[in-house]
C-alpha cells in the first residue's frame, strides 16, 4: 500500500516555506488529530463494553439467606458453566448454524447469478434490473419482517391460495420462512458488491478470451468468478456475522407466529435473559457469541485467503 | 452522462461486439430476472397498495389493487397516521432522521479521519490500530448492545438520545474503506505539493483530500446511514420512552400490539411504507456516487 513518510520530506521543502517546518512533531499532532475522535469512540463503545461483558459474566448474583439482599459476587466461571448446560441457548446456536449453512449459499449463489446476468450481453434493461433488485435493502429488518408476516399470514395473505393450504408460519417452516425475509433484503445488495467487481476487469481480457474461442459460459466460469472471488468472500463474511446475529426479523415475527420461542436465536436468548434480568448470564452469553462470531468469521478468511492465494 | 455510468456503457459496448448469441439463452435471462423482479418488487407493491385501503377493505378487496377511492383513503390514513396518539409517529421519524442522520454524518468524518491518518501516515502503531479496527468489523455491533446497556446504566444514561446516538457513531468498516480509498485516490504528490504551499496537514484533509475521496465519503455514509436506520437491538434494549424511538422500533412496538389494537394494523402498513421511502430516496438520489464505490471494499 503507498504510504508517504512525512519524516522523508526533502530539505528543500523547508527552505522555501520556513514558516512551516516539517518536522515530526507537526506531523505526529495531524496523526493524532486523525485518529484521536474515533480511537476515544472505539475505547468507550467497542472496547469497555467488551472488557465489561467480561467482568460481568465472571460474577454472580447471591443472597444472604432466602430474604436477604442480593449482592455480586466474583463466581469465576459459573455463568460459563450455566451457559454450556444451557440446552436452549445451544439449540439456538444450532438453529442459526443449520439457517447459515442453507441461506447464505443459497443467497450468495442468487446474488452471483444475477450480477454475471448483468454483466452479459444477454440482458436488456440493465439499469432497471439493478434497482428493483436493490430496492429491499431499504426495507429494515423490522418492516422486511412486518410486511412479509401479512404476506405469509393465512387470513391476510394476498396469496390466500397458498397460505392457507401450506402453513409458512408454524415450527416446521418458521425458519425458513425468515431465511426468505433476509434473502429478499439481501441479495440485491450482494449482488451489487460482487456486480461493482466484475465491472473493474478490464474488457481486453474478454476479447482476448473470445479470440481464443471461450463462450460466454466460460468467461463467466474460468475468468469472472475467480476474479471476483475476494468479493464473493467478503460477502460471505458479512452474511456469516449477519446470520449469528439474528434477532430483528425472529422478534418481529413473533406477533405473527406462536412457533418462534423467547429464545429462538442466540440474540434472543441474551435479549429474553437480560429482561429477567440476569445480566451476569446474559453478559456470558453475549461474550460467548460475540467470540463465536469473531473466530467463525477469521477462521473463513483465512481459510478462503489461503485458498485463493494458491 | 456521470462518470460512474460511464465505465458500464463502455463495458456493455465491448460486449455486444462479441459473437451473436443465441435467443434462447437471450430469453433464459430475461425469464429468470423478470420473474425476480416480480419476487423482489411485489411485497413493496403490497405494501403501497394496502397503504389505501380502509382496514375492512384489506381483506375484502382484491390484495394487489386499488380500489375506486385508493387516493382519498390513502390520504384518510396518512392524517390518522400522523396524528395518531398525537403525532407520535412523526416523532419516530424525526428520531430515526437525527440517529442516522446526524450519527452517519459525524460518524464518516471520525472514521475517513482516521482512515486517511492510516494510508497516509507512517506513525508508530499504525499496524496495530489497523489490525484493531479489523478485528472490530468482525465483531458484530449487536453483540455489544447488551454489555453497551450495563455501561450506560452505570452512568445513568440509558433511556436517553445519547444511548442510541454515541456507539452508532463507531463505523470500523467505514475506517476500513476510508483507508482504501485514501490509499487509491489521494496521491501522495500532491500533499508534498500541499506542504509546499504552506497547507497545515489537517487543512489539507478537509480542503483537498476530502474532495478527491468523495464518491468514498458518500458510500461510508449511506452505508452507516442505513445501519443505523435499521438497528434494532440497541435502541431495543436501551429505550423505554416511546417519545425517544426511532421509527423502526415504534412500529414493531405497534405491531405487537395489534391483536389488542386492530385498528393500528392500518397505521402499521402506512408507516411501514413513509418510513422506507427516505431510504429509497437516499439510494436514489446519491446512486452515481454508491454504485462507483461499493466494489472497492473488496479490493484488497
Amino acid at each position: 500500500m503507498a504510504t508517504v513518510d512525512q519524516a522523508q520530506t526533502p530539505p528543500r521543502a523547508a527552505e522555501k516555506s520556513p514558516r512551516t517546518p516539517h518536522t515530526g512533531r507537526s506531523t505526529r499532532r495531524a496523526v493524532t488529530v486523525f485518529v484521536a475522535p474515533f480511537a476515544v469512540l472505539f475505547l468507550l463503545f467497542y472496547a469497555a463494553p467488551i472488557i465489561y461483558a467480561m467482568i460481568q459474566s465472571l460474577l454472580m448474583v447471591e443472597r444472604q439467606g432466602t430474604f436477604g439482599a442480593p449482592q455480586q459476587v466474583f463466581g469465576g466461571f459459573t455463568q460459563y458453566a450455566l451457559v454450556f448446560q444451557d440446552e436452549a441457548f445451544w439449540a439456538s446456536v444450532g438453529r442459526v448454524l443449520l439457517f447459515g449453512v442453507v441461506q447464505v449459499p443459497v443467497m450468495l449463489g442468487m446474488a452471483l447469478l444475477f450480477a454475471l446476468l448483468l454483466d452479459s450481453p444477454l440482458l436488456k434493461g440493465k439499469r432497471f434490473f439493478r434497482l428493483a433488485f436493490f430496492a429491499p435493502y431499504a426495507v429494515p429488518g423490522v418492516i422486511a419482517a412486518i410486511m412479509w408476516g401479512f404476506l405469509y399470514s393465512p387470513s391476510l395473505s394476498p396469496f390466500g391460495a397458498v397460505t392457507s393450504e401450506i402453513n409458512f408460519l408454524d415450527g416446521s417452516l418458521v425458519l425458513w420462512a425468515i431465511a426468505n425475509i433476509v434473502t429478499w433484503v439481501y441479495v440485491g445488495y450482494n449482488m451489487l458488491i460482487i456486480y461493482a467487481s466484475l465491472l473493474a476487469i478490464p474488457t481486453e481480457i474478454y476479447e482476448a478470451a473470445r479470440l481464443d474461442g471461450a463462450s460466454n459460459t466460460q468467461i463467466a466460469w474460468r475468468i469472472k468468478i475467480p476474479l471476483v472471488t475476494p468479493a464473493i468472500i467478503l460477502t460471505a463474511v458479512f452474511s456469516i456475522i449477519g446470520t449469528l446475529q439474528l434477532l430483528a426479523e425472529p422478534q418481529t415475527l413473533r406477533s405473527f407466529s406462536s412457533a418462534i420461542s423467547s429464545t429462538y436465536t442466540p440474540n434472543l436468548a441474551v435479549y429474553t435473559t437480560a429482561s429477567i434480568p440476569n445480566y451476569n448470564l446474559a453478559a456470558a452469553f453475549s461474550v460467548v457469541l460475540a467470540l463465536a462470531t469473531f473466530i467463525l468469521s477469521f477462521v473463513f478468511l483465512k481459510a478462503t485467503q489461503r485458498k485463493v492465494s494458491q | 452522462m456521470t462518470t460512474a455510468a460511464a465505465p458500464l456503457t463502455a463495458a456493455e459496448k465491448a460486449h455486444s461486439r462479441g459473437p451473436r448469441q443465441n435467443v434462447m439463452s437471450r430469453a433464459a435471462a430475461m425469464l429468470v430476472m423478470g420473474v425476480f423482479t416480480l419476487y423482489f418488487l411485489t411485497p413493496i407493491w403490497w405494501l403501497l397498495v394496502t397503504s389505501t385501503k380502509t382496514g375492512s377493505e384489506i381483506t375484502g378487496t382484491a390484495p394487489l389493487w386499488f380500489t375506486p377511492n385508493s387516493i382519498s383513503t390513502f390520504f384518510t390514513n396518512l392524517t390518522g397516521l400522523f396524528q395518531y396518539q398525537d403525532g407520535l409517529f412523526v416523532k419516530w421519524l424525526v428520531n430515526s432522521a437525527l440517529y442516522a442522520g446526524a450519527g452517519a454524518l459525524l460518524g464518516t468524518i471520525i472514521a475517513a479521519m482516521c482512515g486517511y491518518a492510516l494510508a497516509k501516515y507512517e506513525f508508530k502503531g499504525r499496524e496495530a490500530i489497523f489490525n484493531v479496527v479489523l478485528s472490530g468489523v468482525l465483531v458484530p455491533a449487536t453483540a455489544l448492545a447488551l454489555p453497551l446497556f450495563l455501561i450506560f446504566s452505570e452512568v445513568n444514561l440509558t433511556n436517553t438520545y445519547w444511548a442510541v446516538f454515541l456507539p452508532s457513531l463507531v463505523s470500523p468498516f467505514g475506517v476500513y474503506l476510508a483507508r482504501i480509498y485514501a490509499a487509491a485516490s489521494v496521491p501522495g504528490e500532491l500533499l508534498e505539493a500541499a506542504r509546499l504551499d504552506g497547507s497545515g496537514e489537517v487543512r489539507t484533509f478537509f480542503t483537498v483530500s476530502t474532495r478527491l475521496m468523495a464518491p468514498a465519503l458518500v458510500t461510508i455514509f449511506l452505508f452507516q446511514f442505513v445501519a443505523i436506520w435499521n438497528n434494532f437491538f440497541l435502541p431495543l434494549i436501551m429505550l423505554r420512552d416511546q417519545a425517544l424511538f426511532p421509527v423502526t422500533l415504534g412500529l414493531y412496538a405497534w405491531n405487537s400490539q395489534i391483536s389488542q389494537i386492530p385498528e393500528l394494523r392500518t397505521y402499521v402498513i402506512i408507516g411501514a411504507l413513509v418510513s422506507i421511502v427516505p431510504l429509497i430516496i437516499a439510494f436514489l438520489g446519491l446512486q452515481r456516487f454508491w454504485s462507483s464505490g461499493l466494489g472497492a471494499g473488496s479490493v484488497k
